[in-house]
């Protein structure tokens, strides 16, 4: 028994000092523990408060309300809308499917859409917002609104969408916007591109001045949970709204070109004055309907315009070649001037000319006799400039029509200009590797051949004409915000004024008895216009087709010539030019001359009966004066 | 004083009363002050609400109380009697856990009682201490010096590990293995025999790896390097140590924990409830913490030693190990010390079945106070 408890003893002892050894062990770890705390909490704390503020604090771009466009007298051409669209919260709802049954009874959705929903339910958050449907109608709305009680998870938020009230009426200045493209992506650094539906201006004017139009993010500091649910919000800076621009464009003569044009099937019409530049109306017909592009257009719709063979989404005005045919004449004419050719020598004109072997025609088949400069110009006589350009040489002309703005981009405030081309001998040695031929000079000094030139090449050119040789420049954008940009002095292109006003005269020729465009002169005295009409060919006519007396209305459209007009009003001191141009519209002065006085006359009274009401304000603040003068001009308000 | 005759024992037939008496109320006081930090816990983790979690908590904690000095009341021989059956059902238990146990949080630990989740595993912590102190009660050092009485010991200790590990509760296991080895050390097992089968487990590391699952085999690699995976398992142990740093000295002030109440702390009611304590109230609330679990490991270290019978004092100090392992494997986990391993802190995570078999340890702890100058033979019941 004694030997049992010395037993017991030693196991105590054993155990008593183990248990020690334990005791010390625990120890160790609990101050491992400690030491663990003291290198987190307090060596690393502010490491870690730093990357708890990062976990907490989301910053959210606000989009910035874009700016509005415009016209001179502050016409809205581009606005915002509220838009309102139909969203689903899920995790409200506790039957995704049977609350879209119920919508579909208020709304119309396809069964794409409900399979783009349901994708979204599936890969969103169950408390981000799923879009139904956007762009809803006041209908629609109301419609939603009364029935929430049966829609769990549906609501309206309201968001903003560009507007056109103009629609196809000045689509091809404004362009329109849509969504960023992985490309702009990339390339920009904005940090709003990023945005869900954020849209930027891709042609025109919104693309033009995208960056003052679009704004600067607001930023919105979030407090959100570890699943990103937004807690409450810490901080809010709501950026800066995009600025305005205001263009040269007068909405009223714009919709007039416009619907001027929807004539023809296809056409284009620039008016712009003459001392500042500023456009007035830029009309390429047929157009389409930005409003469309900016909600995101139909695949269908987007093939339609493409296929169409008018090309509506292309702006005629600044991306449109054609040969500029007769309405080149003035500077053939004002070469021959400067040569030191004398206006009053006279040249015979038996209806063909026959230069190197080959036979060039007047389009006149008779011909016109016996004509001088001032004859040359009012009739369009093509001998008398065949036999002016043979003397003189092209490089003369092209040097010329260089100076007048010909050749080369005017740089006009839209994308997409092109260059057209003023041929000579250099020239062609670069393109073609070939030399000059004598014969290629006949065809530039009537506006064919290798010529080309875009509508705004020629306005500006009637305009630098008609403002007695300044090079003056278009240009669209009257003010961005209160910057104004406008310029009046333009720097003189040197060609002696009276050599000017002797083509000038020879233009007002045109519209007086005895010219091509008598018939479409206008009659409102003070408000004359001269100008100069084309009728250039598409397509070679061959010997057999002049010899059959083929009838050009007789042509397939596509082979018929085109119609050109440039003009300019007053005659006595100008203030408008322009350029008209209708695709295988055939006649220049037929066809095209009638809408250059139409647009001319318009701006005219337009401009009248404003500075009449300005006198009748003066006298009589109160009296409102109604706008009577323009007889062609619908009623006013949105025309959309 | 030694006293021969086993049947004159003055304790062997106290009294209620008496009993009541000798209950260590200091540390009843003791567990009742930690688990009032825990109620607080978890009032903050709901974002300053009693439900869903403190409520049921503080409920479960009185049942728990109550039961706790039921366990201290009960003679501690008949604890020593019932040692192997108790240790039998709760094998029986792991077994059925086994076979039809309920599928949760990607293992199969549960048997759903209706009203709480009964984890056999945590019942085996408690009743492989109870049988490995019944077992050693009579061993001299000369038996443990023995292989061959060793074996049955180990035998007892295996066949639990291995059905845990089969669940797969990798913690759990662990924390058998380490309390049996506890047990092994204070009995007198030579260290040689330690250093063996440690070598021999270290040497069987890379076939225990090849039988590892992938998400146990995930959590390694992820203690290891815990950035490599910032929102996938790393995440819980990033966000974690965020949380935890971000309370710095002083701590966020109680409810203001910003990463625990956006949720960016995962299971922070459960697993993860000391790093919001940490968070809310600094290193020097978190200190208080470990102070007071520190004092509670300390009354059982002085229970076991103040115990007249060995296996009362197997039984204190298994415990005591058996809370430290809680503890320790817990706070080292949050802090990204050792690898995730589902291991709740006593007292303080909301949780049933682990809550409960804590309370019936510290009823254990309690009884072996009360019964601290019991008379047993190395048989152990013959004096009952």
């Amino acid at each position: 028994m004694f030997n049992a408890i010395d037993r017991d003893a030693e196991r105590q002892r054993v155990m008593n000092r183990r248990t020690l050894v334990l005791g010390g062990l625990k120890a160790g770890a609990l101050s491992a523990l400690v030491a663990r705390l003291y290198y987190l909490q307090i060596l690393e704390g502010d490491h870690y408060t730093t990357l708890a503020e990062d976990n907490r604090i989301s910053l959210r771009l606000l989009a910035p309300s874009r700016g509005i466009i415009v016209d001179r007298s502050g016409v809205p051409l581009a606005v915002n809308e509220q838009n309102f669209r139909a969203v689903l919260v899920s995790e409200r709802t506790d039957d995704v499917d049977e609350t879209l049954d119920k919508v579909v009874k208020l709304l119309p959705l396809t069964d794409a859409d409900r399979r783009r929903i349901l994708r979204d339910v599936d890969r969103l958050r169950s408390f981000a917002p799923v879009t139904l449907r956007e762009n809803l109608t006041w209908d629609q709305v109301s419609a939603i609104e009364v029935n929430l009680p049966d829609l769990p998870g549906v609501s309206i938020e309201v968001g903003q969408v560009r507007s056109y009230p103009f629609g196809e009426q000045a689509a091809h200045i404004l362009g329109y916007v849509g969504v960023v493209s992985e490309q702009e992506l990339q390339n920009a650094r904005d940090p709003l591109l990023s945005l869900p539906g954020f849209r930027i201006g891709k042609s025109g004017i919104e693309r033009k001045h995208d960056l003052a139009l679009r704004g600067t993010a607001g930023t919105s500091q979030l407090e959100v949970n570890a699943v990103g649910r937004v807690v409450r919000e810490l901080a809010r800076n709501d950026g800066q709204p995009g600025h305005q621009v205001t263009l040269t464009i007068d909405a009223k003569l714009q919709y007039y070109a416009q619907q001027r044009l929807a004539e023809h099937e296809s056409a284009a019409a620039v008016v712009l004055d003459v001392q500042t530049g500023g456009i007035l109306a830029l009309a390429s017909h047929p157009s389409f309907d930005p409003n469309q592009f900016a909600m995101g257009i139909p695949q269908d719709l987007y093939d339609s315009l493409i296929k169409n063979e008018a090309s509506p989404l292309t702006n005629k005005v600044v991306a449109g070649h054609y040969a500029p045919g007769s309405t080149f004449k003035p500077m053939t004419a004002l070469a021959g001037l400067e040569a030191g050719v004398d206006p009053t020598h006279r040249v015979f004109c038996p209806g063909h000319y026959d230069f190197g072997g080959h036979t060039f025609h007047c389009y006149k088949k008779g011909g016109h006799g016996s004509v001088d400069m001032h004859d040359a110009i009012r009739m369009s006589c093509d001998v008398y400039f065949y036999d002016l350009a043979r003397r003189i040489g092209v490089d003369r002309i092209a040097d010329m029509a260089r100076r007048f703005g010909l050749g080369d981009r005017t740089d006009l405030d839209l994308p997409g200009e092109k260059t057209g081309i003023i041929p000579d001998t250099k020239w062609k040695r670069r393109t073609y590797k070939e030399n000059w031929y004598d014969g290629e000079t006949l065809s530039v000094a009537i506006g064919q051949g290798y010529v080309t030139a875009t509508p705004i090449q020629l306005a500006v050119m009637c305009a630098r004409l008609a403002s007695g040789g300044k090079a003056v420049k278009p240009h669209l954008t009257k003010a961005v915000e209160q910057e104004y940009t406008e310029q009046t002095a333009w720097p003189d292109i040197g060609v002696k004024p009276e050599f000017i006003q002797r083509v000038l005269a020879g233009m007002a020729g045109v519209t007086s008895a005895g010219g091509t465009a008598y018939a479409a002169r206008i009659t409102q005295p003070g408000m004359e216009m001269g100008g100069k009409s084309g009728t250039a060919q598409v397509k070679r006519i061959t010997m057999a087709e002049r010899n059959a007396g083929l009838l050009k209305a007789e042509r397939p459209w596509k082979d018929r010539d085109n119609a050109l007009f440039i003009a300019f009003a007053p005659v006595q001191a100008p203030r408008y030019a322009c350029a008209i141009i209708v695709e295988h519209g055939v006649g220049g002065s037929s066809v095209a001359a009638p809408i250059a006085r139409d647009l001319l006359l318009e701006i005219q009274l337009m401009e009248a009966a404003r500075a009449q009401q300005a006198d009748a304000g003066a006298t009589a603040p109160s009296a409102p004066t109604q706008v009577t003068a323009a007889p062609a001009m619908p009623g006013e308000g949105t025309p959309r | 004083m030694i006293n021969l005759d086993m049947g004159l024992d003055p304790q062997s037939n106290m009294s209620l009363g008496e009993k009541l008496g000798q209950i260590s109320w200091s540390l009843v006081l003791l567990i009742t002050a930690v688990a009032c930090i825990g109620f607080a816990m978890l009032y903050s983790a709901a974002n300053g609400n009693f439900d869903p979690w403190a409520t049921r908590q503080i409920m479960r904690f009185a049942v728990g109380l109550v039961l706790m000095l039921v366990v201290a009341l009960i003679d501690i021989r008949l604890w020593l009697k019932f040692s192997y059956f108790l240790y039998g059902i709760a094998f029986f238990l792991l077994i059925v856990v086994e076979i039809m146990g309920h599928v949760g949080m990607g293992a199969q630990r549960w048997i759903d009682l209706g009203f709480m989740q009964l984890q056999p595993s945590e019942l085996m912590k408690v009743t492989l201490v109870m049988a490995l102190a019944r077992y050693f009660h009579g061993a001299s050092l000369e038996d443990t010096g023995r292989i061959t009485f060793l074996i049955p010991a180990l035998v007892m200790i295996v066949a639990p590990v291995c059905l845990v590990l089969l669940q797969p509760n990798l913690g759990t296991s662990l924390m058998l293995l380490m309390v049996s080895g506890a047990i092994f050390w204070l009995v007198g097992v030579r260290l040689w025999k330690f250093a063996l089968v440690i070598g021999s487990v270290l040497a069987a590391i890379p076939v225990i790896w090849h039988f590892m699952h992938d998400y146990q085999k995930n959590r390694v690699n992820t203690f290891l390097n815990p950035e490599n995976d910032p929102l996938g398992h790393g995440y819980h142990i990033m966000q974690s140590k965020i949380a935890l740093g971000s309370g710095g000295m002083f701590g966020k002030g109680f409810l203001m924990g910003s990463q625990s109440h956006l949720n960016f702390l995962p299971e922070k009611q459960t697993d993860f409830i000391f790093t919001m304590l940490a968070e809310e109230m600094g290193m020097v609330g978190a200190l208080v913490f470990l102070a007071m679990y520190a004092l509670l490991l300390v009354y059982g270290y002085v229970i076991a030693m103040r115990c007249r019978h060995q296996y009362g004092r197997l039984v204190a100090m298994g415990l005591t190990v058996n809370l430290f392992l809680y503890m320790f494997i817990n706070i080292a986990m949050v802090m990204g010390l050792i690898p995730v391993v589902g291991v709740p802190l006593p007292l303080i995570s909301y949780g049933g079945s682990s809550a409960l078999t804590v309370m019936i340890g510290f009823g254990l702890l309690l009884c072996v106070h009360v019964h601290r100058d019991v008379r047993m033979s190395r048989r152990g019941m013959s004096d009952f």
